[in-house]
């Protein structure tokens, strides 16, 4: 039954989907962009950012992504926009801005 | 050796759950299923089984944690009954959508309202389009023939499906009555070890059960579902095949009794098979060729097997103990009928609504209604299509 699920993709027909659509495989969420559901947006301003990195481990859509201890530019394609990491922020930071962009 | 014992509906069940000795059962009580977890819980309490047995606060939990327990590779089960399964209903679909080969003891008691304990199959018809496999037993020998039979059938490959094994509240359920059990060493053997290919607690081989599906995967997935309910018929009358090897009891998608040479068949589910067999018994003595189909398996629903064993009749009464509130008829009359008319077999039928809540239902209803067929063939009499059987009317109090 276990499957190769990255030889599956849209056009995959129903008899060589998995049983119940089980997935042998992690990560794969990274595939689907929740950043398409944003009606608000997080702004970083760097210049005020200390790299506390409280926001990193409260967003809930690991959309802060944080290489040799310092965090990045948000992922956009995966934030939902929901304003944690503006809010756990105390150096005000991170702003939330109405819309998409 | 078969064993030679006297048992409710209830204690059969127990004890086919005593030998199969399964991993997991999560219950909440409720009547007239309630003896069932009580009763298992006894066997662990007495060191009789191992079965982890988990006191949930809910049947929303036991059916959840049934699913848990299933997907993490553990053979698991719960019993309920009426407004126990109503409130499992999300969970039903999710167990036979996410394919888990998991079983549930119902035993069949109408829902609310006028709430009421008594049986019908209200229940279990309530649930009819969660993608589960149903069984339905006459008596308390089939309950536990059936419940034996279960895992096999759900395991299967082909099919990894809950099975829903069920029995007539009180009428099978709380009488006691002869049974014939089989040694705990067969029962062993025929239902052999659980050994799932993909589990949750596998370790170096992860698998994300039941994850979000977007539209372009969905349909596909609902599909397969549908096969496999389909493949279960197959497997179904395999199981029973085996089951005869041990037992010598004969079971199929559906029992035929006397239906041959019969003018007048009457379709029934459940305990109130027996009453209808007895009447035939009776009608036959006076020359009358009736039948009763006794339909066990109701799904995956055998419409061309039932169409093709209904062929050969003038006339058939489709009797169904739950009303469908769709203005049309009962469940069985809706879905045998559309059977016929899809197979082309175009006798006469009624469907008749009996025993709701607990309503009696005699030999002389089943008389009643065998005579009512043969006014419609032999004197061109038009009964209503649909109608209840034993209910108070102004008419009849008139009369």
């Amino acid at each position: 039954m276990r499957t190769d699920v990255t030889k599956i993709n849209e056009k995959t027909p129903h008899e060589q989907l998995t049983e119940g659509l089980m997935m042998f495989a992690g990560g794969t969420s990274r595939y689907f962009n929740t950043g398409e559901w944003r009606t608000n947006t997080p702004v970083f301003h760097e210049e005020k950012c200390r790299q506390c990195l409280l926001c990193a481990p409260v967003c809930p859509d690991s959309s802060i992504p944080v290489k040799n201890g310092e965090r990045l530019a948000f992922d956009m394609d995966h934030c939902k926009g929901c304003g944690i990491c503006a809010n756990v922020c105390p150096f005000g930071a991170i702003e939330m801005k109405e819309g998409v962009e | 050796m078969a064993i030679k014992e006297r048992m409710s509906g209830n204690e059969a069940v127990a004890y086919a759950i005593r030998q199969i000795n399964p991993d997991v059962m999560p219950a909440f009580p409720i009547t007239p299923s309630t003896e069932i977890p009580q009763m298992v819980s006894t066997y662990i309490a007495n060191g009789e089984i191992d079965t982890e047995f988990i006191p949930v606060e809910s049947e929303h939990s036991a059916m959840s944690a049934t699913i848990g327990a299933e997907a993490a590779g553990a053979r698991s089960l719960t019993a309920t009954s009426s407004a126990g399964l109503a409130l499992m209903w999300e969970e039903l679909l999710l167990a036979a959508s996410n394919r888990m080969p998991l079983v549930l003891a119902l035993v069949n008691r109408t829902l609310s309202g006028p709430i009421n304990i008594n049986c019908d199959h209200s229940d279990g018809m309530g649930a009819r389009d969660t993608g589960w496999i149903q069984i339905y037993a006459e008596n308390n020998q089939e309950a536990y023939d059936n419940f034996i039979q279960a895992y096999p059938i759900a395991e299967q490959e082909s099919v990894h499906l809950p099975v829903m094994v069920c029995q007539d509240g009180f009428i099978t359920s709380h009488a006691v009555e002869n049974i014939m059990l089989l040694e705990d060493s067969a029962v062993k053997d025929f239902v052999g070890e659980y050994c799932p290919e993909e589990y949750l607690l596998n370790p170096g081989k992860p698998v994300a059960v039941g994850p979000y599906s977007v539209s372009n995967y969905a349909m596909e997935a609902k599909k397969n579902q549908e096969i496999a309910l389909e493949n279960a018929k197959e497997v179904i009358l395999e199981v029973a095949k085996r089951f005869k090897d041990i037992s010598g009891r004969e079971y199929g998608l559906f029992e035929e009794y006397k239906t041959k040479d019969a003018d007048y068949i009457m379709l029934i589910m459940g305990s109130a098979a027996g009453t209808a067999k007895q009447a035939v018994d009776d009608l036959r003595e006076k020359g009358w060729k009736v039948g009763v189909l006794k339909l066990r398996v109701f799904r995956p629903f055998p419409a061309e097997e039932i169409a093709e064993a209904l062929k050969g009749c003038k006339a058939a009464a489709i009797m169904d103990r739950c009303e469908s509130y769709n203005g049309n008829g009962g469940p069985l009359g809706s879905e045998v009928l559309a059977g016929l008319f899809r197979h082309k077999v175009m006798i006469e039928t009624v469907n008749y609504i009996y025993g709701l809540a607990g309503r009696d239902f005699t030999v002389s209803d089943v008389c009643h209604i065998f005579s009512e067929l043969d006014g419609m063939v032999t004197k061109g009499k038009k009964p209503r299509q649909y109608q209840y059987i034993r209910l108070r009317e102004q008419e009849a109090a008139d009369e």
